[in-house]
């Protein structure tokens, strides 16, 4: 299988886009020319012998200029942005007190000054949706971040060498599988008291690295039997230019899909850690309390469970936007 | 590969065929006038002197009747087994066993069924978890010492007399002792049990309106009702079966769809919809149980003398009324004392003895916790265990109360335990800084109950270790008291003095609830929040 | 092949004796249980000192996990706080939680892979959006919500079924339940292959065998889907553990008496044996589960060799 990898030369215009919208059998065969722009299509398709400056553009600077014309990633990086944005000022948008209730006002719907109505407690839906971003956000973002970043590096270190680390490696993974989380919380978090939430990213880090180091082993090992790794070896390239410029690249989608799922249950895992106790010190205001607060009473007062629910939704939505953007500038089959 | 697929298609497709074919049979068969119940697994053995919480006691209370049983209704206790229970000195009393009782198996109840058993639950070598009310038997601290091995097997304050006749000494003068018989741990026990233990937990046998048909632990226990029993409260259908339930939402669902006839547990958030739901088939009464906060007298920081008004000043910033309405849905009911309305005024119960220290006055409530010197701290932080009961709810509810009252958002927070032994732990271990939750079931409905183990010095549920003489003198004074009318004055004068003090904030009285499918009738609850199996009409 | 599945299997071992040292050490770390067993009220002194020595909870730490492994190799599982032998409780838990797993596993593999390959061939259309419209649902609304509001749907609005399982559990009455356990993973899989479809509908070999004219069926599901699949079955892999261990709301929710319920309870209940036993169990699961994925690559790839 060869892989037209962007410093081993092509002589083909690739085609643009994501693709998505040709049916495969027809256009596979045509897909050596020009296609139609797919919905991430971006602008026209430059040669790719060498940049306009002459020097030759890596992998990852192609991606870049890729993704800075993909709207699929403008999108989410601008909601991102705004997430991010609310995170760290939240009374930017919500001036009011997130622990200001009134429990006369419990289970109502919008009021004047309350357009997301109030939670059981009687307090502003609205003020603590946005107000639970900070909380949320950072464990959502931080954690898997943590995750993909243990998991993938151990996992593709594993992959690719094999033999004794691997073992070592992978029998650790199935002695932390075992760990039940609940166990895991109460253990580890009750020694700590901290205010901030790096306790709980530390935790969730600690349990969830075990997934992403699967998935990207089996990636690794996989990716690792093509033609153009094959390839480079024979070459004589090192190990690391290996796995970092052949086999990273595109080992590196299930470990994008997995990581983006992951950050919204994650920030759902937060709450479980908070309602026993160990996560978050209270009065702590967060999508996922809210989330969970509101759930017996869905019957009744759904608009509490469906504005922090949104808001964890949208979150999610556009990391997996932007994961997909990043896996498709990273594909130079698209170009 | 293709084969591969097809077998995935075909294995979904079978599935999908079980689903069908499950559908079919949606109501279980249940034969004759025996109704379903939800029942939550019970946490210790199935013995009486074991059980210690009401799932356990829901079974128990069907196979066992003891010497005396509380009303249903009105929760006085009543002679069952008891011909006669006679004292002249409040210490020492001759117990007289009616005649023509038997165990379900054929074996008379004989004075002897009971001495074995109270002997059984007060050894040291059984661990009996109820143990600790066979103390006010003589010679309870050779059975059952608090160090070193027991040098006694059985109580010397147990004497059989005759075949139906035994006496019963006490450590000290206790005049309502015979009211507390009818708990569950004082129930007789068959030969058959001392025999083969472990058969009789396999299959309990008792001798009760219900016998025991068959029990798969963990799931469920049929109980059929006993032809020959002889006691007057004869079961009026032919059968329960208990079926455990993990979640009482599961079990509530259930009720709804036809699947179980009785749920006695609505889940809070259900309790907005249940009258619509259950179109009417809900009852909701109360029991004997009060919820409070309780504070840890040994921290230095609630002795001071200012701690007295901080702690009136907290009750005060807590709007009862609001909170049992929006969070509990009635119920609950805003305390006013420190016992329970089951208890009836002639048993002690006097609503608003505590007066304005439990009325919402958010200003007074400021004003007195500044003049006690502010909260210890700054802030108070109710500590409650997050593995059962749903507590947050309410002690969320609660601080956004005292905030409000308070003018500031942080002056109570809510501060979760992981798992109830951790709680236990920390009470027991004197580390709490600040109020936590208590909740306190009746054991039997007497004013002494709710009292005595939970502020007498050291007592065995004094959790706040709190003391003060004056209450501990009266209520010396009441247990001596042989006319009953007057112990409950003195045990009233004793609660005044928690009142002065508030050594516990009093909460609220917690009802029963329950909710009933169309072919049931006369479903009623008894003080203890147990629904009274044998008077269910089914159809 | 037979030398490596024979070392993964003595590979064994060592992750045994690591787990359940790892977890009696957790269990107790978590403190005396003894507490917890009197319900709201202390326990008398005397009574929790009988009560510890009978579960051997006044030894050294060592002397405790020493007993209790020698107790476990003569088939010994210990009892749990309510009189009974946890060998009991994990005969009744096991063989449920295995059907709902795999019922879950079904709905994974079916319908997972089944939405993956649609939405990979269907990028941007309506199919595709749909389906990421309600991924973000199923990762947004707990559990505990779906589950509560297919009940009163499905089991008291129309009757199609009872809203909790029956002490039996068949299969039949696992549909349910399954879907709503294997809900999340669900959506990880679907998107697993989605995306791994995509990257691959471009490799030579797709349009060596669309040149060569194959039927379309044949292209997807031989030659597109199998190079595809790695990804998701690893991740299937990975999910065994957390189905069995962690269906802990699922269970409650349609009243299962499962692995998840008895492991929860134990721990919540801090009763080493108990959570020691089934986290045994399950270890084992995982290791034989991770084999199974291993031998499964050399399957999907013949390129793969495990020595």
């Amino acid at each position: 299988m060869p892989e037209r990898r962007p410093d081993e030369s092509g002589q083909t215009v690739a085609p643009t886009g994501t693709g998505g919208a040709m049916d495969l059998a027809t256009s596979e065969a045509r897909s050596l020319e020009r296609t139609p722009d797919g919905p991430g299509g971006t602008g026209p398709a430059a040669p790719r012998l060498s940049a306009p400056g002459g020097r030759p553009r890596s992998l990852w600077s192609d991606a870049w200029r890729d993704l800075r014309r993909n709207p699929v990633f403008l999108v989410s990086a601008l909601v991102i942005c705004f997430l991010v944005v609310i995170a760290i000022r939240p009374s930017l948008i919500a001036p009011g007190n997130p622990l200001a209730c009134d429990l006369a006002r419990a289970q109502d719907g919008p009021a004047p000054g309350h357009p997301f109505g109030f939670d059981g407690q009687g307090c502003d839906v609205y003020t603590r949706t946005v107000h639970g971003a900070r909380a949320s956000v950072t464990v959502g973002v931080c954690a898997t971040f943590g995750v993909a970043l243990l998991g993938s590096v151990l996992g593709g270190l594993a992959g690719f060498f094999g033999g004794i680390g691997d073992a070592v490696l992978s029998r650790i993974t199935d002695v932390f599988f075992a760990v039940p989380v609940v166990l895991g919380g109460l253990v580890l978090l009750s020694v700590i008291t901290s205010d901030t939430v790096w306790p709980v990213v530390g935790f969730i880090v600690l349990l969830g690295w075990p997934q992403v180091f699967r998935v990207a082993r089996g990636s690794v090992i996989s990716v690792a039997q093509h033609d153009y790794v094959q390839a480079a070896r024979a070459l004589g390239a090192s190990p690391a230019r290996v796995l970092l410029r052949h086999i990273a690249p595109n080992a590196v989608a299930p470990v994008i899909v997995v990581a983006t799922i992951a950050l919204g249950t994650y920030i759902a895992l937060e709450a479980t850690l908070s309602y026993l106790g160990v996560g978050l010190k209270p009065p702590s205001v967060s999508w996922g309390v809210d989330i969970s607060a509101a759930s017996p009473y869905v019957r009744n007062a759904p608009h509490a469970l469906l504005w922090p629910a949104g808001a964890l939704a949208l979150t999610v939505l556009a990391f997996i936007m932007l994961g997909d953007a990043v896996r498709d500038a990273l594909d130079p089959r698209l170009r | 590969m293709r084969g591969v697929a097809r077998a995935r298609w075909a294995a979904g497709a079978a599935v999908v065929l079980l689903a069908l074919a499950a559908c079919g049979g949606g109501a279980s068969d249940r034969g004759g006038r025996v109704l379903t119940s939800s029942w939550g697994d019970p946490q210790n053995p199935l013995e009486p002197s074991n059980t210690n919480e009401v799932q356990g006691g829901k079974v128990l209370d069907m196979i066992f009747r003891g010497l005396k049983r509380y009303d249903p209704k009105t929760g006085k206790a009543e002679n069952m087994l008891a011909e006669r229970i006679e004292t002249t000195d409040s210490r020492h009393f001759t117990i007289t066993v009616k005649s023509g009782w038997t165990f379900s198996n054929g074996e008379p109840v004989t004075a002897r069924s009971f001495v074995d058993a109270w002997n059984y639950g007060a050894s040291l070598r059984n661990n009996q978890k109820n143990a600790h009310f066979f103390s006010y038997i003589e010679g309870y601290d050779k059975v059952h010492p608090e160090t070193g091995p027991q040098t006694a097997d059985t109580l010397s304050g147990l004497k059989v007399t005759g075949p139906r006749t035994f006496t019963v000494t006490l450590r000290q003068k206790f005049s309502t002792f015979p009211d507390t018989l009818g708990y569950v741990a004082f129930a007789p026990l068959p030969r058959a049990f001392f025999t083969n233990r472990s058969a009789w937990l396999d299959k309990p046998v008792g001798n009760g309106p219900y016998v025991v048909e068959s029990y798969t632990k963990g799931a469920q226990m049929t109980l059929r009702k006993w032809d020959a029993y002889p006691g007057p409260d004869k079961a009026r259908n032919d059968g329960v079966t208990l079926i455990v339930y993990t979640d009482s939402n599961t079990a509530y669902t259930d009720v709804l769809a036809g699947n179980l006839d009785l749920v006695d547990d609505i889940p809070a958030g259900q309790l907005k919809n249940v009258r619509t739901d259950l179109d009417g088939r809900y009852i909701n009464t109360p029991a004997g149980i009060l919820q409070t906060l309780v504070f840890p007298h040994y921290d230095p920081q609630w002795r001071t003398s200012g701690a007295r008004k901080v702690r009136i000043g907290l009750s005060m910033a807590i709007n009862r009324e609001q909170i049992t309405r929006t969070i509990f849905r009635g119920t609950r009911t805003p305390a006013t004392d420190w016992t329970s309305p089951v208890l009836g005024t002639d048993g002690g119960y006097k609503p608003g003895l505590c007066g304005s220290a439990c009325r919402y006055d958010p200003a007074a409530a400021r004003r007195l916790i500044q003049e006690g010197g502010g909260l210890p701290g700054g802030q108070v932080r109710i500590t409650y265990n997050a593995d059962t009961g749903s507590h947050k709810q309410w002690v969320d509810a609660v601080c956004h109360s005292i905030n409000n009252a308070l003018g500031n958002d942080k002056a109570c927070v809510g501060e979760p335990v992981g798992t109830f032994a951790d709680f236990r732990n920390r009470i027991g271990r004197h580390r709490m800084t600040g109020p936590f939750r208590a909740g306190w079931q009746m054991d039997y409905p007497l004013i002494q109950n709710f009292l005595q183990p939970l502020y007498y010095t050291n007592a065995s549920s004094n959790d706040g270790k709190w003391s003060n003489k004056t209450f501990d003198r009266l209520v010396d004074q009441a247990n001596a008291e042989s006319d009953t009318a007057r112990a409950i004055r003195l045990f009233q004068q004793a609660e005044e003095v928690v009142r002065d003090d508030m050594a516990a904030i009093p909460l609220w009285y917690q009802n029963g609830s329950a909710g009933y499918s169309a072919r049931l009738h006369d479903v009623t609850l008894n003080p203890f929040s147990v629904p009274v199996y044998d008077r269910i009409r089914v159809g | 092949m037979g030398r490596y599945v024979v070392r993964r299997l003595l590979q064994m071992v060592p992750v045994f004796f690591g787990a359940t040292l790892l977890i009696f050490l957790m269990v107790n770390v978590m403190g005396d249980p003894i507490a917890g067993l009197c319900g709201d009220r202390a326990c008398d002194t005397a009574t929790a000192a009988q009560l510890r020595r009978e579960f051997g909870l006044d030894k050294p730490l060592w002397r405790q996990y020493a007993t209790y492994l020698g107790n476990v190799f003569t088939g010994d599982f210990g009892t749990a706080f309510n009189g009974r032998p946890v060998l009991e409780l994990m005969a009744s838990a096991f063989p449920v939680t295995l059907r709902l797993t795999v019922v879950a596993i079904l709905f994974e593999i079916v319908v997972g892979i089944t939405l993956g390959v649609v939405t990979g061939l269907r990028r941007g259309r309506p199919v595709d959006t749909s389906v990421l419209v309600l991924t973000l649902v199923v990762i947004a609304v707990p559990t505990f919500v779906t589950g509560l509001l297919l009940q009163l749907l499905l089991g008291v609005r129309w009757g199609w079924i009872r809203p909790s399982v029956s002490p039996d559990a068949t299969l039949g009455e696992l549909i349910v339940p399954g879907l709503v356990l294997a809900s999340v993973s669900l959506a990880y899989v679907t998107r697993l292959t989605r995306t791994s479809l995509v990257e691959n509908r471009r490799s030579d070999y797709i349009r060596t065998a669309v040149a060569k004219g194959l039927p379309r069926r044949r292209i997807v599901v031989r030659h597109l889907l199998r190079n595809s699949l790695i990804p998701v079955v690893t991740f299937i892999g990975t999910d065994i553990g957390a189905l069995m261990g962690g269906a802990i709301v699922t269970e409650r929710i349609f009243n299962i008496h499962g692995v998840g319920y008895q492991l929860y309870q134990g721990i919540l209940r801090q009763n080493t044996q108990t959570v020691v036993g089934f986290v045994t169990v399950l270890v084992l699961v995982f290791l034989a589960a991770n084999l199974l994925v291993d031998l499964l690559y050399a399957v999907l790839d013949p390129r793969i060799r495990h020595a």
